[in-house]
């Protein structure tokens, strides 16, 4: 084919599939706001993405916040400032490292089962026999997902930061020596309410984000990756991959253009 | 009540439907027959508006289901049955929950009434039991008699079934025919089934259609059927009986049939 005629195909296959995710997104979102809403499925749904991945937050916060009191009071000792080391773990992990680490974590966790579950029943046809019972698939399958994310990543993010600040105290106080009083009264005097509403805000993009990319390449499997288990794997792989992506493509654009905070 | 008009598709440059038409009037059934991969299913999705045709039209109790939308087509959808070829149960989902799932989700009944007509239903099919099975527990045979629970349990105006027999044994293939038909004579649905049930399921049609290379080859009453001179049509007759009867006499199951098929295809 020629070359120009090959970067035309590769553009307009990109302006569909970005249409086709647009037109998803809004239909979910529609369908979300309206009833009947499945509550049972999204009580479900929190308990498995948001509940079930505390454990991992748990774990991850603890240790991004351990290693941050280290590098943080290396990096302040340096200049003597080492009574900064609250406000700077603290707002680390509040605008940035809490929701991203949190989003990337629940990605791999919880948004490659869900492309999963719903690409599975897309090729065993389960969606087909939802549809042709009159009913409407994103109310039982998408929906779910998205107000689980959507309530699930703020609160996960929430005990990230808070368990990574007992993280950094942890090491900044109890191991190198910096007052508790300075790590937690620098901290607040530090830490602006618009700071919190940064890292909410930015962690309640990324559970819409995450909802969003997972369902959609689970609904379209077999569309753009190719039917049975191959299809499913390949479309869970790249939930994940485009997931990541978009949640650190997206929290640059919303951190440097600071357009809501 | 169904009418399919010239319908054409293709996927990727494969043509499957040629210019396929016929039509089954109200109350009636009819059996499409042909052999595996001539794009029976696709038909029977075009029917339930699950596919779009590339050309032609699938008129449905007067409605053209390629331009109905939203609440017109889960309207017309909730008087539909369809049993899947593969079953398509839900997997998380016990065998009684699949079959109380469309009852539970769409009808106000209360739960003990739910529980009387799907136990009652599952019965019939031959499932008592099994209630509490996932479908990843059961064999293949089992899901394709709780699919089709499943899909009666409504008591819809009009039923596809995608090859309801296949994989079952004869005597359960049986019950499942003899089910089909006094279902039939109970709420009178309009129906289709893909089959390779020949000459048993001559029995219960009224009507029978032949997909032969994306076109009918054929579309008549049973009796029609075996005074049909085209040579194809009595080839595919004579062969699909030859197999019936060896496969009543070795006591082999559907399944095998179809594998047949599928070689010689
Ligand atoms: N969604 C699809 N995408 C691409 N090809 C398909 C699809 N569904 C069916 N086909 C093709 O259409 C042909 C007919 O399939 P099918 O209707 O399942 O045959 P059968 O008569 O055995 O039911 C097959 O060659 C199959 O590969
Ligand atoms: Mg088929």
């Amino acid at each position: 084919m020629h070359f120009v005629q090959k970067l035309g195909a590769v553009t307009l296959r990109l302006i569909l599939r970005m249409g086709s995710m647009g037109i998803f997104l809004a239909k979910a979102a529609f369908y979300s706001v309206t009833p009947p809403l499945k509550f049972s499925l999204v009580l479900k749904k929190i308990q498995f993405i948001g509940f079930q991945s505390i454990s991992v937050i748990f774990l991850t916060g603890a240790f991004t916040g351990m290693v941050l009191g280290y590098q943080g009071f290396n990096t302040l000792s340096r200049f003597g400032s080492d009574a900064f080391l609250g406000p700077m773990v603290g707002l680390a992990l509040i605008k940035e490292m809490g929701p991203v680490i949190s989003a990337l974590m629940v990605t791999g966790r919880a948004g490659s089962s869900v492309t999963a579950e719903i690409g599975i029943m897309r090729i065993s046809e389960q969606i087909d026999a939802l549809e042709l019972m009159g009913l409407n698939p994103y109310r039982y399958l998408v929906v779910p997902n998205f107000w689980a994310g959507v309530i699930s990543l703020p609160l996960l993010t929430a005990i990230f930061d808070v368990v990574g600040i007992f993280g950094g105290y942890l090491i900044g106080v109890k191991l190198l020596g910096v007052s508790s009083g300075v790590y937690f009264g620098e901290m607040v005097s530090y830490v602006d309410m618009s700071d919190i509403w940064e890292g909410v805000f930015k962690s309640l993009n990324f559970g819409l984000l995450i909802a969003w990319i997972c369902c959609f390449k689970g609904y379209y499997t077999g569309y753009y990756t190719g039917f049975g288990a191959e299809g499913v794997s390949k479309a869970t792989t790249q939930a994940v991959v485009v997931s990541s992506v978009f949640i650190l493509v997206w929290d640059y654009f919303l951190t440097s253009t600071r357009l809501f905070f | 009540m169904i009418k399919v008009e010239k319908l054409y598709k293709s996927f990727d440059g494969l043509e499957v439907l040629r210019g396929a038409s016929f039509s089954v009037g109200k109350g009636q059934v009819l059996a499409l027959i042909g052999r595996s991969g001539f794009g029976k299913s696709v038909l029977l999705k075009h029917i339930a508006g699950l596919m779009q045709p590339d050309s032609g039209n699938v008129i449905v109790d007067g409605h053209d289901m390629a331009s109905l939308k939203g609440r017109d087509l889960s309207r017309l959808r909730n008087r539909l049955g369809f049993l899947f070829q593969s079953g398509a149960l839900f997997d998380s989902m016990t065998i009684f929950e699949n079959v109380a799932f469309p009852l539970k989700e769409k009808t106000k009944l209360r739960e003990n009434q739910i529980r009387e007509k799907v136990i009652y239903q599952l019965e019939l099919v031959g499932l008592k039991g099994s209630e509490e099975k996932y479908p990843s527990q059961i064999s293949g045979g089992m899901i394709k008699r709780a699919s089709l629970a499943r899909a009666l349990v409504e008591e819809p105006e009009i039923m596809l079934f995608d090859e309801p027999t296949t994989g079952l044994d004869p005597l359960t293939g049986q019950s499942i025919l003899n089910l089909i038909d006094s279902c039939h004579k109970r709420f009178g649905f309009t129906g289709i089934i893909v089959t390779h049930e020949i000459p048993k399921i001559f029995e219960i049609v009224d009507k029978v259609a032949m997909l032969h290379e994306g076109e009918i080859l054929f579309e008549g009453s049973p009796e029609e059927i075996f005074s049909s001179k085209e040579p194809l049509v009595r080839s595919f007759l004579s062969g699909s009986i030859q197999l019936s009867k060896g496969e009543l006499e070795s006591g082999r199951g559907g399944e095998d049939i179809y594998d047949v098929d599928k070689r010689d295809s």
